[in-house]
């Protein structure tokens, strides 16, 4: 049961992932091949529904089995070359679903207790209260799952699972369907108990919020593959790659030249296409005539019916309404800009105030930060 | 009113259900979680006794249970008597013929419950076995409670295989069913309604209680 990491030595208690597994389908076929290295404390694993987060999970978890590969946390699970795959229920890898499988015929403290199995009542009992302590639930020791609330429910969850001491834990989306401060709450929890126990967690997620708050490392995934990985503020404030990009909901990409450096001001200006538009952007380690890719978010761009003036933003486009399309609250609209079109999300009520529609003059507001640049 | 034929009938069907609990959990189990791809024939023969005329399956357990049968070669062997006609065959018969009752309300209640909760009581260590112990079968209860008391009833008012299989010996074989149809060829109208009135109160009592235990569980019929 217990899991000591004797061995915890460099490196050891990492966890190791290599797969390939081939999914068909007749509408489509779909590869899954990854590769990576988690190491103690949270990595983030982020991408659109459908990149093959969930699979690579259980995988890892044994519930479901790559064609290929070889997975490893303190010890081999699986090694296609060796016809090694330890069942599930022998790799000590806790797991946490967003819809949590609580057992339903059992109280908080026998959910807590479950995976104890292997121990006396007494040192069962001990373990399980300590740890509905430690995630402040004690009070809801004899309450049923349908008794407890949202919030509550995935603490009786996590505790479930962290109670076994996992070598490696795996969340799907644990905290999804909570409010804010509750999702907070519970993640300093989960990181408290991270910093006693030094095991490699690998946190599934698609809000970018999660992304910054919480991993020291992010893992990007896209249609079965891994597209970036490093720091978070290095992989998704900079994304080099367009799929990072249209992950992040950048709706306005360009290919672009860059014309001019100022060293001095720690901006460039870049040529969008063959022109003549140009953007300030923020300044990267490139030379004049390099060709690179800008991506700018919709709702970070401002629309002007009027020339502004004491702007701080240093790139005023001028431009022409094309086309206004409502998506739910959105309003996107489409300016043509001398040939360069640019999507701009508004609200309902910009378009009345600034009485909005196809053929009008409009000014396009771009703060340098809002550009992100990508290598081509 | 032969009070005879009456416990004997009830301590059939009780000795019935018991082992249909034994038998079928183990062969539900194998229903629920096998993917072998011939399981479908199993299933089929199980649910046999569903549409089979009673005198056919007795028919044929005669046969297995007599004595040119090696069944019946070796129960004689071991006992002295063969296992037609017996008590011991009557119950042999009545487990076949109620099988489908106990093992498709189990396999049914297994199969319902959520995937999902034997993942996480594998990821929280526990084997095929255990999870099948502490997550499956309490969640199962409805589906257990259903099986035996559908096997109950079902034996209690079986006629067909007991006739082919156990005659109508008194004290040994002779169970209600039989003897409500004694009286009625005995010209004896009031006893087989005294007796035919019982067994109608009796299997009514049972269906009620299991309908109404599952009242949310199981809101179609328990062979689905």
């Amino acid at each position: 049961m217990e899991v000591t990491p004797a061995n915890a030595g460099a490196g050891n208690s990492d966890l190791e992932v290599r797969l390939s597994k081939r999914f068909i389908n007749p509408e489509h076929s779909f590869d899954l091949d990854v590769h990576f290295r988690v190491k103690p404390g949270f990595t983030i694993l982020f991408g659109s529904s459908g990149a093959g987060k969930t699979t690579v999970l259980d995988c890892i978890a044994g519930l479901s089995s790559p064609d290929k590969g070889h997975i490893a946390v303190g010890g081999d699970l699986f090694d296609s070359n060796r016809q090694l795959n330890v069942p599930a229920w022998r790799r000590h890898i806790g797991y946490v679903i967003q819809d949590l499988a609580l057992f339903p015929h059992l109280t908080a403290q026998e959910n807590v207790a479950f995976g104890l199995q292997a121990l006396s009542t007494a040192e069962r009992q001990t373990r399980s209260h300590d740890m509905l302590r430690t995630f402040r639930i004690e009070h809801l020791h004899d309450r049923r799952p349908v008794q407890i609330s949202g919030g509550e429910r995935q603490r009786v969850a996590l505790a479930r699972t962290l109670v076994t001491e996992p070598r490696a834990l795996l969340l799907d989306e644990p905290l999804a369907a909570l409010d804010r401060p509750t999702k907070s709450h519970i993640l300093d929890d989960l990181r408290q108990w991270n910093e006693s126990h030094r095991v490699p967690v690998l946190y599934v997620t698609h809000s970018t919020e999660e992304v910054f708050g919480l991993g020291e490392q992010v893992i990007v995934m896209e249609a079965g593959r891994i597209i970036a990985q490093g720091p978070p503020h290095e992989v998704m404030s900079a994304p080099r790659m367009e799929t990072v990009a249209q992950l992040l909901g950048l709706e306005n990409i360009f290919d672009a030249t860059v014309t001019w450096l100022h060293e001095a001001r720690g901006t460039m200006t870049c040529r969008l296409g063959a022109g003549p538009v140009e953007l300030e952007t923020p300044l990267v380690r490139t030379e004049i005539g390099s060709k690179l890719r800008v991506g700018i978010r919709a709702g970070d761009l401002l629309l002007s019916t009027e020339i502004p003036h004491g702007l701080s933003a240093r790139n005023v486009i001028p431009g022409i309404i094309s086309r206004l399309k409502q998506r739910d609250v959105i309003i996107s609209t489409f300016v043509d800009c001398n040939g360069t079109p640019f999507e701009v999300h508004l609200t309902l009520a910009a378009r009345e105030a600034l009485q909005l529609a196809p053929g009008k003059n409009v000014w396009v507001v771009v703060k340098t930060h809002s550009c992100h640049l990508m290598a081509l | 009113m032969n009070w005879q034929a009456f416990w004997l009938t009830v301590r059939l069907a009780v000795v019935v259900s018991a082992l249909l609990i034994a038998v079928g959990i183990p062969i539900a189990y194998w229903l629920t979680y096998s993917r072998w791809r011939w399981k479908f024939l199993v299933e089929a023969v199980i649910a046999l006794p569903i549409v089979l005329p009673p005198t056919v399956l007795g028919f044929y357990v005669l046969m297995a249970l007599g004595s040119r049968s090696p069944i019946g070669r070796w129960w004689e062997s071991l006992t002295g008597h063969t296992l037609a006609f017996t008590f011991e065959g009557l119950m042999i018969g009545s487990v076949l013929y109620s099988l489908p009752f106990a093992v498709q309300p189990f396999a049914a209640s297994f199969t319902a419950v959520d995937s999902k909760l034997l993942a996480a009581s594998a990821s929280l260590g526990q084997s095929p076995i255990h999870t099948f112990r502490r997550v499956v079968l309490p969640l199962s209860k409805a589906g257990l409670v259903t099986g035996f008391a559908l096997s109950f009833a079902h034996t209690l008012g079986e006629f067909g295989v007991v006739l082919m299989v156990g005659g109508n010996i008194p004290g040994v074989t002779r169970t209600i069913s039989i003897e409500i149809y004694d009286q009625v060829q005995a010209g004896n109208y009031s006893a087989a309604n005294h007796t035919a009135f019982l067994l109608l109160i009796i299997s009514f009592v049972v269906l009620s209680l299991v309908y109404g235990m599952n009242r949310r569980a199981l809101t179609v019929a328990p062979w689905r």
